[in-house]
Protein backbone atom coordinates (compact mmCIF):
# COMPACT_ATOMS: atom_id res chain seq x y z
CA UNK A 1 0.00 0.00 0.00
CA UNK A 2 2.79 2.34 1.16
CA UNK A 3 4.35 1.69 -2.58
CA UNK A 4 1.64 2.22 -4.13
CA UNK A 5 0.82 5.93 -2.38
CA UNK A 6 4.21 6.92 -3.62
CA UNK A 7 4.00 5.53 -6.96
CA UNK A 8 0.62 7.51 -7.60
CA UNK A 9 2.56 10.71 -7.45
CA UNK A 10 5.98 9.53 -8.46
CA UNK A 11 4.64 8.47 -11.67
CA UNK A 12 3.33 11.45 -12.85
CA UNK A 13 6.11 13.52 -11.83
CA UNK A 14 8.62 10.64 -13.55
CA UNK A 15 6.52 11.56 -17.11
CA UNK A 16 6.08 14.64 -16.96
CA UNK A 17 10.46 14.62 -16.19
CA UNK A 18 10.44 12.43 -19.23
CA UNK A 19 8.65 14.72 -21.65
CA UNK A 20 10.85 17.97 -20.33
CA UNK A 21 14.06 15.46 -20.99
CA UNK A 22 12.82 14.82 -24.27
CA UNK A 23 12.26 18.60 -25.12
CA UNK A 24 15.57 19.13 -23.61
CA UNK A 25 17.37 16.52 -25.77
CA UNK A 26 15.36 17.47 -29.00
CA UNK A 27 16.51 21.01 -28.91
CA UNK A 28 19.84 20.19 -28.07
CA UNK A 29 19.96 17.93 -30.98
CA UNK A 30 18.44 20.70 -33.04
CA UNK A 31 16.35 18.44 -34.85
CA UNK A 32 14.53 21.71 -35.68
CA UNK A 33 15.70 24.93 -35.93
CA UNK A 34 15.47 27.28 -32.97
CA UNK A 35 13.08 30.02 -34.89
CA UNK A 36 10.79 27.07 -35.08
CA UNK A 37 11.17 25.12 -31.78
CA UNK A 38 12.28 26.97 -28.62
CA UNK A 39 14.65 25.37 -26.02
CA UNK A 40 13.42 24.93 -22.31
CA UNK A 41 15.96 27.45 -21.40
CA UNK A 42 14.33 30.20 -24.04
CA UNK A 43 10.96 29.74 -22.50
CA UNK A 44 11.90 29.68 -18.88
CA UNK A 45 13.36 33.57 -20.47
CA UNK A 46 10.36 34.31 -21.87
CA UNK A 47 8.49 33.72 -18.84
CA UNK A 48 10.32 35.71 -16.60
CA UNK A 49 10.32 38.61 -19.38
CA UNK A 50 6.60 38.04 -19.34
CA UNK A 51 5.89 37.66 -15.60
CA UNK A 52 8.43 41.21 -15.13
CA UNK A 53 6.60 43.32 -17.35
CA UNK A 54 3.47 42.51 -15.84
CA UNK A 55 1.95 41.29 -19.17
CA UNK A 56 1.36 37.62 -18.40
CA UNK A 57 -0.50 38.11 -15.46
CA UNK A 58 -2.63 41.10 -17.38
CA UNK A 59 -3.48 38.35 -19.92
CA UNK A 60 -4.00 35.64 -17.42
CA UNK A 61 -6.96 38.21 -15.36
CA UNK A 62 -8.51 39.53 -18.40
CA UNK A 63 -9.04 35.75 -19.50
CA UNK A 64 -10.10 34.90 -16.01
CA UNK A 65 -12.80 37.52 -16.15
CA UNK A 66 -13.89 36.49 -19.23
CA UNK A 67 -14.32 33.01 -18.77
CA UNK A 68 -16.07 33.44 -15.40
CA UNK A 69 -18.80 35.79 -16.35
CA UNK A 70 -19.18 33.98 -19.09
CA UNK A 71 -19.74 30.61 -17.32
CA UNK A 72 -21.69 32.28 -14.17
CA UNK A 73 -24.06 33.89 -16.43
CA UNK A 74 -25.15 30.84 -18.70
CA UNK A 75 -25.16 28.74 -15.08
CA UNK A 76 -27.43 31.23 -13.60
CA UNK A 77 -29.63 31.06 -16.79
CA UNK A 78 -29.20 27.59 -17.88
CA UNK A 79 -30.29 25.71 -14.76
CA UNK A 80 -33.49 27.19 -14.51
CA UNK A 81 -34.28 26.82 -17.74
CA UNK A 82 -33.11 23.19 -17.50
CA UNK A 83 -35.24 23.14 -14.82
CA UNK A 84 -38.18 23.99 -16.42
CA UNK A 85 -37.72 22.28 -19.56
CA UNK A 86 -37.12 19.31 -17.07
CA UNK A 87 -40.24 19.81 -15.44
CA UNK A 88 -42.77 20.87 -18.47
CA UNK A 89 -43.06 18.64 -21.16
CA UNK A 90 -44.59 21.08 -23.39
CA UNK A 91 -41.95 23.33 -22.96
CA UNK A 92 -39.15 20.60 -23.82
CA UNK A 93 -41.36 19.13 -27.07
CA UNK A 94 -40.96 23.27 -28.17
CA UNK A 95 -37.85 23.94 -27.41
CA UNK A 96 -35.77 20.56 -27.47
CA UNK A 97 -35.16 20.89 -31.35
CA UNK A 98 -34.09 24.46 -31.23
CA UNK A 99 -31.30 23.94 -27.98
CA UNK A 100 -30.02 20.82 -29.89
CA UNK A 101 -29.56 22.53 -32.79
CA UNK A 102 -27.65 25.01 -31.24
CA UNK A 103 -25.80 22.98 -29.13
CA UNK A 104 -23.90 21.37 -32.05
CA UNK A 105 -23.72 24.34 -33.50
CA UNK A 106 -20.09 25.03 -32.50
CA UNK A 107 -19.64 28.38 -30.96
CA UNK A 108 -16.71 29.68 -32.75
CA UNK A 109 -18.93 29.52 -36.18
CA UNK A 110 -20.47 32.95 -33.86
CA UNK A 111 -16.99 34.49 -33.69
CA UNK A 112 -17.53 36.67 -36.75
CA UNK A 113 -21.64 38.09 -35.64
CA UNK A 114 -19.50 38.68 -31.77
CA UNK A 115 -17.59 40.99 -33.43
CA UNK A 116 -19.99 42.67 -35.74
CA UNK A 117 -22.31 42.65 -32.70
CA UNK A 118 -19.79 43.81 -29.73
CA UNK A 119 -16.71 44.90 -31.08
CA UNK A 120 -13.38 43.02 -29.84
CA UNK A 121 -12.65 43.17 -25.95
CA UNK A 122 -14.67 41.69 -23.42
CA UNK A 123 -18.20 41.41 -24.85
CA UNK A 124 -17.76 39.21 -27.99
CA UNK A 125 -15.57 37.01 -25.79
CA UNK A 126 -18.49 36.57 -22.86
CA UNK A 127 -20.85 36.13 -25.77
CA UNK A 128 -18.97 33.36 -27.34
CA UNK A 129 -18.06 31.67 -23.61
CA UNK A 130 -22.18 31.92 -23.06
CA UNK A 131 -22.91 29.91 -25.98
CA UNK A 132 -20.73 27.70 -25.43
CA UNK A 133 -21.68 26.17 -22.10
CA UNK A 134 -25.45 27.69 -21.58
CA UNK A 135 -26.96 24.69 -23.99
CA UNK A 136 -24.77 21.83 -22.42
CA UNK A 137 -25.96 23.26 -19.25
CA UNK A 138 -29.48 23.42 -19.88
CA UNK A 139 -29.37 19.85 -20.99
CA UNK A 140 -27.80 18.58 -18.48
CA UNK A 141 -30.56 19.79 -16.02
CA UNK A 142 -32.89 18.94 -17.50
CA UNK A 143 -31.81 15.56 -17.96
CA UNK A 144 -31.21 15.23 -14.46
CA UNK A 145 -34.52 16.54 -13.19
CA UNK A 146 -36.49 14.53 -15.65
CA UNK A 147 -34.63 11.28 -14.13
CA UNK A 148 -35.20 12.35 -10.80
CA UNK A 149 -36.94 8.74 -9.23
CA UNK A 150 -40.96 10.00 -8.68
CA UNK A 151 -40.86 8.60 -5.31
CA UNK A 152 -39.07 11.21 -3.75
CA UNK A 153 -41.73 13.73 -4.87
CA UNK A 154 -44.07 11.23 -3.25
CA UNK A 155 -41.97 11.52 -0.09
CA UNK A 156 -41.63 15.28 0.02
CA UNK A 157 -45.74 15.17 -0.64
CA UNK A 158 -46.57 12.84 2.62
CA UNK A 159 -44.39 14.67 4.43
CA UNK A 160 -46.02 17.99 3.98
CA UNK A 161 -43.13 20.04 1.50
CA UNK A 162 -44.40 22.94 0.09
CA UNK A 163 -43.44 23.50 -3.57
CA UNK A 164 -40.47 25.64 -2.65
CA UNK A 165 -39.44 23.47 -0.49
CA UNK A 166 -39.85 20.71 -2.62
CA UNK A 167 -37.59 22.64 -4.67
CA UNK A 168 -34.72 23.33 -2.44
CA UNK A 169 -35.16 20.10 -0.56
CA UNK A 170 -35.35 17.98 -3.21
CA UNK A 171 -35.66 18.81 -6.91
CA UNK A 172 -32.11 20.51 -6.60
CA UNK A 173 -30.25 18.22 -3.90
CA UNK A 174 -31.31 14.97 -6.92
CA UNK A 175 -29.79 17.09 -9.77
CA UNK A 176 -26.72 18.47 -8.13
CA UNK A 177 -24.21 15.02 -9.00
CA UNK A 178 -25.47 15.25 -12.01
CA UNK A 179 -25.19 19.06 -12.77
CA UNK A 180 -22.00 19.14 -10.97
CA UNK A 181 -20.48 16.69 -13.29
CA UNK A 182 -21.62 18.93 -16.23
CA UNK A 183 -20.42 22.14 -15.22
CA UNK A 184 -16.99 20.24 -15.09
CA UNK A 185 -17.17 19.43 -18.47
CA UNK A 186 -18.55 23.20 -19.57
CA UNK A 187 -15.69 24.78 -17.52
CA UNK A 188 -13.54 22.81 -19.68
CA UNK A 189 -15.12 24.02 -22.73
CA UNK A 190 -15.80 27.77 -21.74
CA UNK A 191 -11.58 28.15 -21.03
CA UNK A 192 -11.22 26.23 -25.01
CA UNK A 193 -13.54 28.72 -26.19
CA UNK A 194 -11.75 31.94 -24.37
CA UNK A 195 -8.16 30.55 -26.18
CA UNK A 196 -10.00 30.49 -29.39
CA UNK A 197 -12.06 33.76 -29.29
CA UNK A 198 -9.69 35.70 -28.11
CA UNK A 199 -6.76 34.78 -30.66
CA UNK A 200 -9.44 36.23 -33.62
CA UNK A 201 -11.44 39.34 -31.07
CA UNK A 202 -9.51 40.16 -28.08
CA UNK A 203 -7.02 43.00 -27.28
CA UNK A 204 -5.48 41.19 -24.78
CA UNK A 205 -5.99 37.60 -22.79
CA UNK A 206 -3.69 34.36 -22.84
CA UNK A 207 -5.60 33.66 -26.54
CA UNK A 208 -4.72 36.82 -27.49
CA UNK A 209 -0.98 36.72 -26.57
CA UNK A 210 -0.30 33.71 -28.19
CA UNK A 211 -1.58 35.36 -31.56
CA UNK A 212 0.74 38.24 -30.53
CA UNK A 213 3.72 36.05 -30.38
CA UNK A 214 2.91 34.35 -33.21
CA UNK A 215 2.76 37.36 -35.52
CA UNK A 216 6.13 39.10 -33.65
CA UNK A 217 7.57 35.70 -34.07
CA UNK A 218 8.57 35.11 -30.59
CA UNK A 219 8.11 31.27 -30.41
CA UNK A 220 9.87 31.13 -26.81
CA UNK A 221 6.22 33.39 -25.71
CA UNK A 222 3.97 31.13 -27.56
CA UNK A 223 4.92 27.97 -25.81
CA UNK A 224 4.84 29.80 -22.06
CA UNK A 225 1.56 31.05 -23.28
CA UNK A 226 0.66 27.81 -24.12
CA UNK A 227 1.66 26.19 -20.73
CA UNK A 228 0.02 28.50 -18.68
CA UNK A 229 -3.53 27.90 -20.79
CA UNK A 230 -2.66 24.10 -19.72
CA UNK A 231 -1.91 24.43 -16.23
CA UNK A 232 -5.07 27.00 -15.61
CA UNK A 233 -7.32 24.56 -17.45
CA UNK A 234 -6.14 21.99 -14.54
CA UNK A 235 -6.41 24.10 -11.62
CA UNK A 236 -9.93 25.20 -13.06
CA UNK A 237 -10.64 21.98 -13.63
CA UNK A 238 -9.28 20.78 -9.76
CA UNK A 239 -11.60 23.38 -7.76
CA UNK A 240 -14.67 21.85 -9.75
CA UNK A 241 -13.50 19.01 -8.56
CA UNK A 242 -13.73 20.30 -5.32
CA UNK A 243 -17.92 20.36 -5.33
CA UNK A 244 -17.48 16.37 -5.79
CA UNK A 245 -16.68 16.14 -2.28
CA UNK A 246 -19.62 17.92 -0.19
CA UNK A 247 -21.10 15.24 1.67
CA UNK A 248 -24.16 15.85 0.31
CA UNK A 249 -23.93 14.86 -2.86
CA UNK A 250 -21.57 12.24 -3.14
CA UNK A 251 -24.30 9.43 -3.15
CA UNK A 252 -24.22 10.34 -6.97
CA UNK A 253 -20.86 9.39 -7.19
CA UNK A 254 -20.51 6.24 -5.59
CA UNK A 255 -23.65 4.11 -6.50
CA UNK B 1 -69.93 6.19 8.94
CA UNK B 2 -68.02 3.82 11.40
CA UNK B 3 -64.63 4.99 13.25
CA UNK B 4 -62.38 2.48 11.56
CA UNK B 5 -59.28 4.58 10.65
CA UNK B 6 -59.33 2.83 7.08
CA UNK B 7 -62.33 1.62 4.83
CA UNK B 8 -63.63 0.89 1.56
CA UNK B 9 -66.98 0.62 0.18
CA UNK B 10 -67.94 -0.88 -2.60
CA UNK B 11 -64.58 0.54 -4.47
CA UNK B 12 -63.91 -0.25 -8.27
CA UNK B 13 -61.07 0.93 -9.72
CA UNK B 14 -58.68 0.21 -13.16
CA UNK B 15 -55.69 1.37 -15.40
CA UNK B 16 -57.62 2.25 -18.75
CA UNK B 17 -59.22 -0.85 -19.89
CA UNK B 18 -57.67 -2.79 -16.85
CA UNK B 19 -59.94 -3.49 -14.15
CA UNK B 20 -58.03 -3.76 -11.09
CA UNK B 21 -61.03 -3.47 -8.38
CA UNK B 22 -64.45 -3.83 -8.55
CA UNK B 23 -66.94 -3.17 -6.24
CA UNK B 24 -64.10 -4.03 -3.04
CA UNK B 25 -65.34 -3.66 0.79
CA UNK B 26 -63.10 -3.72 3.44
CA UNK B 27 -62.16 -2.08 6.86
CA UNK B 28 -59.60 -2.02 8.84
CA UNK B 29 -60.12 -1.56 12.78
CA UNK B 30 -57.88 0.71 14.94
CA UNK B 31 -54.65 -0.69 15.86
CA UNK B 32 -55.60 -3.47 13.90
CA UNK B 33 -52.51 -5.02 12.15
CA UNK B 34 -53.41 -6.32 8.82
CA UNK B 35 -51.25 -8.18 6.30
CA UNK B 36 -52.01 -8.24 2.73
CA UNK B 37 -50.76 -11.32 0.20
CA UNK B 38 -51.65 -11.94 -3.05
CA UNK B 39 -50.21 -12.81 -6.32
CA UNK B 40 -48.21 -10.15 -8.35
CA UNK B 41 -49.69 -7.52 -10.23
CA UNK B 42 -53.10 -8.14 -8.33
CA UNK B 43 -53.06 -4.56 -7.25
CA UNK B 44 -51.96 -4.68 -3.44
CA UNK B 45 -49.64 -1.57 -4.25
CA UNK B 46 -52.47 -0.31 -5.11
CA UNK B 47 -54.75 -0.88 -2.74
CA UNK B 48 -52.68 1.31 -0.39
CA UNK B 49 -52.02 4.11 -2.94
CA UNK B 50 -56.21 4.50 -2.82
CA UNK B 51 -55.82 4.43 1.00
CA UNK B 52 -53.27 7.22 1.14
CA UNK B 53 -55.54 8.68 -1.00
CA UNK B 54 -52.84 9.00 -4.23
CA UNK B 55 -54.60 7.60 -6.31
CA UNK B 56 -58.96 8.09 -6.36
CA UNK B 57 -61.51 4.99 -6.57
CA UNK B 58 -63.27 5.21 -10.46
CA UNK B 59 -66.49 4.44 -8.14
CA UNK B 60 -67.11 3.93 -3.99
CA UNK B 61 -66.14 5.86 -1.27
CA UNK B 62 -62.74 5.47 0.03
CA UNK B 63 -62.18 6.81 4.00
CA UNK B 64 -59.50 7.37 5.94
CA UNK B 65 -59.03 9.27 9.39
CA UNK B 66 -55.89 10.27 10.58
CA UNK B 67 -52.33 10.96 9.74
CA UNK B 68 -51.04 8.37 6.96
CA UNK B 69 -47.07 7.15 6.51
CA UNK B 70 -46.20 5.32 4.08
CA UNK B 71 -43.29 2.76 3.33
CA UNK B 72 -42.31 2.23 -0.17
CA UNK B 73 -41.66 -0.83 -2.23
CA UNK B 74 -38.75 0.79 -3.43
CA UNK B 75 -35.77 2.89 -1.95
CA UNK B 76 -37.14 6.01 -0.97
CA UNK B 77 -34.89 7.36 1.76
CA UNK B 78 -33.19 11.09 0.19
CA UNK B 79 -29.79 9.87 -0.47
CA UNK B 80 -28.48 13.98 0.38
CA UNK B 81 -29.68 14.18 3.53
CA UNK B 82 -28.11 12.20 6.51
CA UNK B 83 -30.07 9.09 8.80
CA UNK B 84 -31.04 11.79 11.36
CA UNK B 85 -31.64 14.07 8.82
CA UNK B 86 -33.89 11.79 6.92
CA UNK B 87 -36.33 10.89 10.26
CA UNK B 88 -36.46 14.29 11.15
CA UNK B 89 -38.75 14.86 8.17
CA UNK B 90 -41.38 12.71 10.09
CA UNK B 91 -40.81 15.01 13.31
CA UNK B 92 -41.02 18.58 11.59
CA UNK B 93 -43.97 19.23 13.37
CA UNK B 94 -41.72 19.34 16.64
CA UNK B 95 -40.15 23.12 16.58
CA UNK B 96 -37.85 22.68 19.62
CA UNK B 97 -34.63 21.59 17.96
CA UNK B 98 -33.65 19.96 21.14
CA UNK B 99 -36.54 18.25 21.57
CA UNK B 100 -36.32 17.10 18.09
CA UNK B 101 -32.76 15.55 18.71
CA UNK B 102 -33.70 13.69 21.69
CA UNK B 103 -36.66 12.08 19.23
CA UNK B 104 -34.17 11.23 16.88
CA UNK B 105 -31.52 9.74 18.93
CA UNK B 106 -35.24 7.82 20.47
CA UNK B 107 -35.91 7.03 17.10
CA UNK B 108 -32.38 5.51 16.21
CA UNK B 109 -31.62 3.86 19.76
CA UNK B 110 -35.08 2.19 18.21
CA UNK B 111 -33.47 0.39 15.24
CA UNK B 112 -30.25 -0.03 17.13
CA UNK B 113 -28.40 2.72 14.97
CA UNK B 114 -27.03 5.18 17.43
CA UNK B 115 -23.61 5.41 15.81
CA UNK B 116 -25.45 5.98 12.56
CA UNK B 117 -27.08 9.13 12.91
CA UNK B 118 -24.53 11.38 10.33
CA UNK B 119 -24.22 8.29 8.00
CA UNK B 120 -25.91 8.66 4.34
CA UNK B 121 -27.64 6.40 2.92
CA UNK B 122 -25.62 4.95 0.80
CA UNK B 123 -23.43 3.98 3.44
CA UNK B 124 -25.51 1.86 5.12
CA UNK B 125 -26.54 -1.76 3.88
CA UNK B 126 -30.12 -2.60 2.31
CA UNK B 127 -31.71 -3.44 6.04
CA UNK B 128 -29.79 -0.47 7.67
CA UNK B 129 -31.91 1.29 4.77
CA UNK B 130 -35.11 -0.52 5.42
CA UNK B 131 -34.64 0.24 9.30
CA UNK B 132 -34.46 3.78 8.64
CA UNK B 133 -37.63 3.94 6.67
CA UNK B 134 -39.72 2.60 8.79
CA UNK B 135 -38.41 4.95 12.01
CA UNK B 136 -38.90 8.13 9.79
CA UNK B 137 -42.29 6.19 8.64
CA UNK B 138 -42.84 5.96 12.62
CA UNK B 139 -41.24 9.41 13.82
CA UNK B 140 -43.92 11.63 14.54
CA UNK B 141 -47.97 10.83 15.33
CA UNK B 142 -49.32 9.52 12.12
CA UNK B 143 -51.87 6.57 13.42
CA UNK B 144 -51.64 4.92 10.07
CA UNK B 145 -49.02 2.93 8.69
CA UNK B 146 -49.13 1.44 5.39
CA UNK B 147 -46.17 -0.77 4.56
CA UNK B 148 -45.81 -2.14 1.01
CA UNK B 149 -43.54 -4.88 0.96
CA UNK B 150 -41.10 -3.31 3.09
CA UNK B 151 -38.12 -6.60 4.16
CA UNK B 152 -38.53 -7.95 -0.06
CA UNK B 153 -35.62 -6.95 -1.21
CA UNK B 154 -33.95 -8.31 1.91
CA UNK B 155 -32.50 -11.75 2.80
CA UNK B 156 -34.35 -14.68 4.69
CA UNK B 157 -32.15 -13.81 8.35
CA UNK B 158 -32.91 -10.37 8.08
CA UNK B 159 -36.07 -10.51 7.24
CA UNK B 160 -36.25 -12.82 10.35
CA UNK B 161 -34.64 -10.09 12.68
CA UNK B 162 -36.98 -6.81 11.22
CA UNK B 163 -40.14 -8.84 11.60
CA UNK B 164 -39.13 -8.39 15.37
CA UNK B 165 -37.95 -5.42 15.16
CA UNK B 166 -41.15 -4.37 13.53
CA UNK B 167 -42.98 -6.06 16.02
CA UNK B 168 -41.37 -4.41 18.82
CA UNK B 169 -41.30 -0.77 17.27
CA UNK B 170 -45.36 -1.54 17.01
CA UNK B 171 -45.40 -2.44 21.01
CA UNK B 172 -43.66 1.07 21.66
CA UNK B 173 -45.47 3.09 19.01
CA UNK B 174 -48.65 1.66 18.23
CA UNK B 175 -50.46 2.13 14.25
CA UNK B 176 -52.96 0.97 12.91
CA UNK B 177 -50.76 -1.14 10.36
CA UNK B 178 -51.65 -2.51 6.68
CA UNK B 179 -48.72 -4.57 5.41
CA UNK B 180 -48.38 -6.04 1.96
CA UNK B 181 -46.16 -8.87 1.61
CA UNK B 182 -45.37 -12.03 -0.48
CA UNK B 183 -44.06 -13.39 2.51
CA UNK B 184 -46.38 -16.04 4.10
CA UNK B 185 -44.77 -16.30 7.04
CA UNK B 186 -44.34 -12.63 7.52
CA UNK B 187 -47.86 -12.28 7.42
CA UNK B 188 -48.57 -14.84 9.56
CA UNK B 189 -46.13 -13.68 12.11
CA UNK B 190 -46.88 -10.37 12.62
CA UNK B 191 -50.82 -9.96 11.17
CA UNK B 192 -54.07 -9.92 12.99
CA UNK B 193 -55.87 -10.75 10.37
CA UNK B 194 -54.30 -11.71 6.92
CA UNK B 195 -56.75 -11.21 3.67
CA UNK B 196 -55.45 -13.29 0.84
CA UNK B 197 -56.12 -11.20 -2.56
CA UNK B 198 -57.23 -13.30 -5.98
CA UNK B 199 -55.79 -12.70 -9.49
CA UNK B 200 -57.27 -9.57 -10.87
CA UNK B 201 -59.84 -8.20 -10.27
CA UNK B 202 -58.83 -8.72 -6.94
CA UNK B 203 -61.19 -10.16 -4.55
CA UNK B 204 -60.90 -11.28 -0.73
CA UNK B 205 -60.73 -14.52 -1.08
CA UNK B 206 -59.83 -15.31 2.33
CA UNK B 207 -59.65 -14.02 5.56
CA UNK B 208 -57.33 -15.56 8.30
CA UNK B 209 -57.67 -14.04 12.44
CA UNK B 210 -55.01 -14.69 14.76
CA UNK B 211 -55.24 -14.00 18.41
CA UNK B 212 -51.98 -14.49 19.49
CA UNK B 213 -49.25 -11.88 20.97
CA UNK B 214 -46.57 -10.03 19.14
CA UNK B 215 -43.94 -10.96 18.83
CA UNK B 216 -44.58 -14.84 17.51
CA UNK B 217 -42.29 -17.81 17.68
CA UNK B 218 -41.90 -18.61 13.87
CA UNK B 219 -42.44 -22.30 14.86
CA UNK B 220 -45.63 -21.67 17.09
CA UNK B 221 -48.36 -24.25 15.77
CA UNK B 222 -50.83 -21.22 15.15
CA UNK B 223 -48.38 -19.47 12.96
CA UNK B 224 -47.29 -22.81 11.41
CA UNK B 225 -51.25 -23.46 10.58
CA UNK B 226 -51.66 -20.39 9.09
CA UNK B 227 -48.47 -20.49 6.78
CA UNK B 228 -50.51 -23.49 5.52
CA UNK B 229 -53.76 -22.32 5.21
CA UNK B 230 -52.77 -19.52 3.02
CA UNK B 231 -50.83 -21.68 0.47
CA UNK B 232 -53.68 -23.88 0.24
CA UNK B 233 -55.48 -20.88 -0.36
CA UNK B 234 -53.24 -19.24 -2.81
CA UNK B 235 -53.85 -23.12 -4.67
CA UNK B 236 -49.48 -24.32 -3.56
CA UNK B 237 -50.61 -26.99 -1.26
CA UNK B 238 -53.27 -29.58 -0.58
CA UNK B 239 -55.70 -28.38 2.61
CA UNK B 240 -56.31 -31.93 3.70
CA UNK B 241 -52.63 -32.94 3.04
CA UNK B 242 -51.26 -30.96 5.87
CA UNK B 243 -54.60 -31.85 8.22
CA UNK B 244 -52.98 -35.32 7.89
CA UNK B 245 -49.57 -34.61 9.18
CA UNK B 246 -50.75 -32.31 11.78
CA UNK B 247 -53.04 -35.43 13.34
N1 LIG C 1 -48.95 3.29 -13.22
C1 LIG C 1 -49.67 2.31 -13.80
N2 LIG C 1 -50.20 2.48 -15.01
C2 LIG C 1 -50.94 1.50 -15.59
N3 LIG C 1 -51.17 0.32 -15.03
C3 LIG C 1 -50.67 0.08 -13.81
C4 LIG C 1 -49.88 1.07 -13.14
N4 LIG C 1 -49.50 0.55 -11.94
C5 LIG C 1 -50.02 -0.69 -11.90
N5 LIG C 1 -50.71 -0.98 -13.01
C6 LIG C 1 -51.47 -2.21 -13.28
O1 LIG C 1 -52.24 -2.50 -12.13
C7 LIG C 1 -52.06 -3.82 -11.70
C8 LIG C 1 -51.84 -3.84 -10.19
O2 LIG C 1 -50.59 -3.22 -9.93
P1 LIG C 1 -49.96 -3.17 -8.48
O3 LIG C 1 -48.69 -2.41 -8.56
O4 LIG C 1 -50.99 -2.68 -7.53
O5 LIG C 1 -49.68 -4.72 -8.23
P2 LIG C 1 -49.06 -5.41 -6.94
O6 LIG C 1 -50.09 -6.35 -6.42
O7 LIG C 1 -48.52 -4.39 -6.01
O8 LIG C 1 -47.90 -6.26 -7.59
P3 LIG C 1 -46.47 -6.63 -6.95
O9 LIG C 1 -46.74 -7.66 -5.91
O10 LIG C 1 -45.73 -7.21 -8.09
O11 LIG C 1 -45.88 -5.39 -6.40
C9 LIG C 1 -50.87 -4.39 -12.45
O12 LIG C 1 -51.24 -5.62 -12.99
C10 LIG C 1 -50.58 -3.40 -13.54
O13 LIG C 1 -50.95 -3.97 -14.77
MG1 LIG D 1 -46.57 -3.80 -5.43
Amino acid sequence: MKIKLSSSQLLPALVLLGALLLWIVLSLLKVFPESVFPSPLAVAKGFVEEARSGRLLDDLVASLFRVTTGFVLSVFTGIPVGLWLGRSQRARQALLPTINFFRNLSPLAWIPFAILWFGVGDLPTIFLIFMAAFFPTVIATMGAVASIPSVYFRVARDYGFSNSKILTHVTLPAIAPQVITSLRVTAGLAWLVVVAAEMIAGRAGLGFAIWDARNGLRMDLLVCGMIVIGLIGVVIDRILVQLTKIPSVRWGYER
Amino acid sequence: MSDNPLQLDNVSFGFGSIAVFEKLSLAVARGEFVAIVGPSGCGKTTLLDLFSQFRAPTSGTIQCTGGVRMVYQHDSLFPWQTVSQNIALGLSHITDAGEQRRRIGEMLSLINLEQFGDTYPHQLSGGMRRRVELARALAGDSDILLLDEPFSALDYLTRLRLRNELARMLEEFPRTVVLVTHDIEEAAQLADRVLVFSERPARICCEITLELKRPRELTHPQVVQTVHRILAELGLEHQDRHLAVLA
